[in-house]
């Protein structure tokens, strides 16, 4: 699937900040506040959603503010559809 | 009923701890257009989500004409939402064709009948064909007053003692109880007069309505006061509902409290206070019974 | 010509005879605007002093240039009651050889009086000063530049340390009374240009939180002492100053109003809001270790009935004369509370130390009642934990933990629970709270922490509570 550079989120608390970028294979760039505790987690929840979109190769910058797991996919699909230029919802 | 931008996860998250009746997440006039697909998803995750402790969940989606409004009706109905509120409902048509948008996406999950509507009324057109829209669907709960629109409508402004609203105000208690459905009022913006805020619940009360429409959770205190029933009024209210279960028992028709005749009316009333006394957390539920 | 102490920073520490090896301290009453630990040891490091041991009562973000006197061997060792920023991340990733040893107030104070903290000289710094040493917090003149009420924390110090320094930036005529610290225990004095950045010692008015879920708090807070059984004629209270404690106050205040209540004295650190309280004649008298805004400290300095006390005389363990055993209800905060009612106030969820211990294991133990109010979640950091990351204030001497979710009462004190029930307010498990936490937030991965210890909490006994280790990153 054909990625622009595209970005969803902001910087504050309890939000996440994904911005997508074309790539090779699954990459995520990961800054959060609680990396030490949920970062394998927040990353987890990232590819997931990607490859649930059938994404399988982009770069993923995010900038994690204490998001929830339901906040960090809602983010992330914002961010692909903007990307990809493919809604999830019906026309 | 309370509501919450539909692009600020971290006041979703946490909206329902302050405990407002219901929660209404706005995807219309608080999200600019650029958000509006961002806005939609974060409110579809967090619906699917985030555990609300049973608070009945609103969302305000965009008017079916823009490029928005279908695509927030199927966003959440698949999530679940108890109640979609329409906003600038004009006529009895607009209704209805929201509810075939929704019967459509609920058809597709398998679960007809499952989502409520809520009308906003926010124009004088509204205000006219208020019954009409109060009973344009099975699925209409209440109806409600915008009064930000409704008054620019009007070609005049809000002032602290609401003399521009009363006509609405009255139309929509009126068609509301005429229907059998609920009706709540407009929100108060100036979040640092309580005084005035106390004021318009206190006639919002009077007038019929059965909710104020808040936008912090500051205002909650407040209006959960005024709503409040007296200990008096509780007290009352049980005595009549024990006498006519009292009364149901031993079959007989006629009853009586403190030597009056109760008829219906109080026993409508009498229910209707110790539901609000239960809501307003005063009674105990098992008390009541 | 009477014989002046009146020196120079370099002429006092030569006089004090201190050595390499030797421990030196500070109080912390100007907070996050103090100078004098930056001064100071920056001229000890001019002078070549090397390996000393930094006793403060606490530390805060603007002491981060220890960090280069740390590297350069100059300072060695520290205790404290806290360490905050850049100084408290890099000791947490293990800059310091020799762990930093945390002491609460109450703890500080026992162990300086009973000589196990000994200390060789302390540089105290003072809001005004005569010539022979007699020292306060409140301005005396027109030229006062600062002010911080209250030198309760450094008042052990005074008494206790070999040779004390006092620095201040207002020298004023003999005599300076009322005095905090005696120019009996003052072998030098040292004029500064400035002790503290005033705007940073202390606010000036009175800010309500507007924050929702903190008013929320106080709501419950307020509503847990109101129907506690400790809300009667002749309370006493202690609150910090966190927004849903100070807004609390505002609600017990209407309630002391309504049912015609007073308290006897309010403790601790003292803000405006008891001062308000206690100018309505709500509060008797206000005991103050740490005036903690502007109006405050004019209070002290003004009002017979607003009383310094030392560290020793607020909190210690081994005096039963000390303030906190006549201490009802105390309101408190916390990092971390784990399911047994352990608190943490010093290590973030992060493992990175970010906080300080102060009164809190103090009140906690000897008030009749301890509440603490935390929100269940900061973000998506626990507040409500199984276990705390490190132990600060044992779980038997915690009574009430609030949260937005529900209230948690120590099972160890059933007749508080029943009264709160009784009162309609939501009485939950704590295992239910550390439930809902991870509810939401899912099951965090534990902190990479290192083998090395880089902190040791001492408990207000003098005994080893707990360990800090370094965070790996």
């Amino acid at each position: 699937m054909e990625i622009k550079n595209a970005v969803a989120g902001t910087l504050e608390s309890g939000d996440i900040m994904v911005q997508i970028a074309p790539g090779e294979g699954l990459q995520v760039d990961l800054q959060s506040s609680v990396a030490a505790q949920f970062g394998r987690q927040i990353k987890a929840v990232i590819t997931e959603t990607l490859t649930g979109l059938g994404i399988d190769n982009a770069y993923v910058k995010a900038t994690d503010k204490g998001a929830l797991d339901c906040t960090i996919r809602a983010r992330v699909t914002a961010a692909a559809v903007r990307a990809t230029g493919k809604d999830v919802w019906k026309d | 009923m309370m509501f919450v931008p539909g692009n600020n996860p971290g006041m979703m998250a946490d909206a329902h701890i302050y405990g407002p009746d219901s929660i209404m997440l706005d995807l219309e006039d608080s999200v600019t257009m650029a958000e509006k697909d961002a806005a939609r998803l974060l409110v579809h995750n967090a619906l699917k989500s985030i555990d609300f402790g049973g608070t009945e969940m609103v969302v305000r989606i965009n008017p079916l004409n823009t490029p928005y409004g279908k695509k927030d009706v199927e966003a959440v109905v698949k999530a679940g939402v108890d109640v979609i509120r329409m906003p600038k409902t004009e006529t009895a048509d607009e209704v209805r064709e929201l509810e075939a948008e929704i019967v459509k996406v609920e058809t597709e999950l398998g679960c007809v009948g499952r989502t409520l509507i809520m009308a906003a009324i926010e124009s004088a057109l509204g205000v006219v064909n208020a019954y009409e829209i109060a009973t344009a669907s099975k699925r209409m709960m209440g109806i409600a007053l915008g009064a930000e629109d409704y008054s620019a409508n009007l070609k005049t402004q809000r002032t602290p003692g609401g003399a521009e609203l009363l006509l609405a105000r009255e139309s929509i208690v009126v068609a509301a109880r005429a229907a059998g459905i609920a009706c709540f009022d407009t929100v108060y913006s100036n979040l640092d007069d309580m005084e005035t805020f106390r004021k318009e619940v206190e006639l919002i009360k009077t007038l019929g309505f059965d909710g104020k429409s808040i936008i912090n959770p500051r205002q909650i205190e407040v209006v959960n006061e005024v709503f409040a029933p007296s200990q008096k009024d509780i007290d009352k209210a049980l005595r009549i509902i024990a006498a006519i279960k009292e009364a149901q028992a031993k079959g007989s028709g006629v009853i009586a409290v403190n030597g009056k005749m109760v008829d219906r009316p109080v026993v409508i009333r009498a229910e209707r206070t110790v539901a609000l006394a239960i809501a307003s957390g005063i009674l105990d539920k098992e008390e009541a019974l | 010509m009477r014989n002046t102490k009146v020196v120079t920073l370099e002429e006092a520490i030569r006089r004090s005879g201190l050595k390499d090896g030797m421990t030196i301290s500070f109080h912390h009453h100007f907070r996050g605007g103090d100078k004098v630990v930056n001064l100071v040891v920056a001229k000890l490091a001019e002078m070549g002093f090397k390996n000393l041991h930094l006793a403060a009562s606490s530390l805060s973000d603007v002491h981060a240039p220890l960090i280069d006197h740390i590297k350069n061997g100059v300072i060695t060792k520290i205790s404290t009651s806290g360490l905050r920023g850049d100084l408290a991340n890099e000791i947490s990733h293990g800059l310091m050889k020799e762990p930093v040893v945390f002491r609460s107030h109450g703890g500080r104070g026992s162990a300086i009086a009973s000589g196990e903290l000994h200390i060789d000289v302390a540089f105290l710094g003072a809001s005004s000063c005569d010539e022979l040493g007699n020292a306060s917090g409140c301005p005396r003149s027109e030229n006062a530049k600062s002010i911080c009420g209250s030198l309760g924390y450094a008042l052990p110090d005074a008494r206790y340390a070999d040779h004390v320094v006092v620095l201040t930036d207002d020298l004023v005529a003999y005599p300076n009374v009322p005095k905090s610290i005696s120019a009996c225990d003052v072998e030098s004095v040292v004029v500064v240009d400035s002790v503290g950045d005033s705007s940073k010692i202390s606010s000036g008015a009175i800010r309500d939180s507007k924050n929702p879920r903190d008013i929320l708090l106080a709501k419950q807070a307020a509503k847990v002492i109101i129907n506690s059984g400790y809300f009667k004629d002749g309370f006493s209270i202690q609150t910090g100053t966190g927004g849903a404690s100070l807004a609390a106050v505002k609600y017990i205040r209407e309630s002391m109003l309504e049912k015609g209540i007073k308290a006897s004295f309010a403790l601790g650190g003292i803000t405006a809001h008891m001062v308000k309280l206690h100018e309505e004649g709500l509060i008797g008298r206000l005991v103050d270790v740490q005036s903690f805004d502007k109006v405050a400290a004019e209070s002290i300095a003004n009002d017979q009935m607003h009383q310094e006390v030392s560290a020793v005389e607020y909190a210690s363990a081994d005096h039963i004369g000390s303030a906190v055993h006549a201490l009802d209800i105390v309101i408190l905060s916390a990092l971390e509370v784990d399911v047994d009612f352990n608190v943490n106030v010093l290590v973030g969820s992060d493992g990175i130390i970010r906080g300080a211990i102060g009164g809190h294991p103090d009140t906690a133990e000897d008030s009749a009642l301890s509440i603490i109010v935390c929100p269940l979640l900061r973000g998506r950091i626990p507040c409500v934990v199984p276990k705390v990351t490190t132990l600060i204030t044992p779980g038997k001497g915690v009574d009430v933990v609030v949260t937005e979710y529900g209230i948690a009462v120590n099972p160890a004190r059933p007749e508080i629970a029943d009264r709160l029930k009784a009162a309609g307010l939501k009485v939950v498990d704590i295992h239910d709270l550390a439930a809902k936490a991870r509810s939401i937030i899912g099951e965090p991965d534990a902190l990479p922490f290192g083998d090395r210890v880089v902190g040791i909490v001492m408990d207000r006994h003098g005994k080893v509570l707990d360990k800090i280790h370094n965070i790996l990153d």
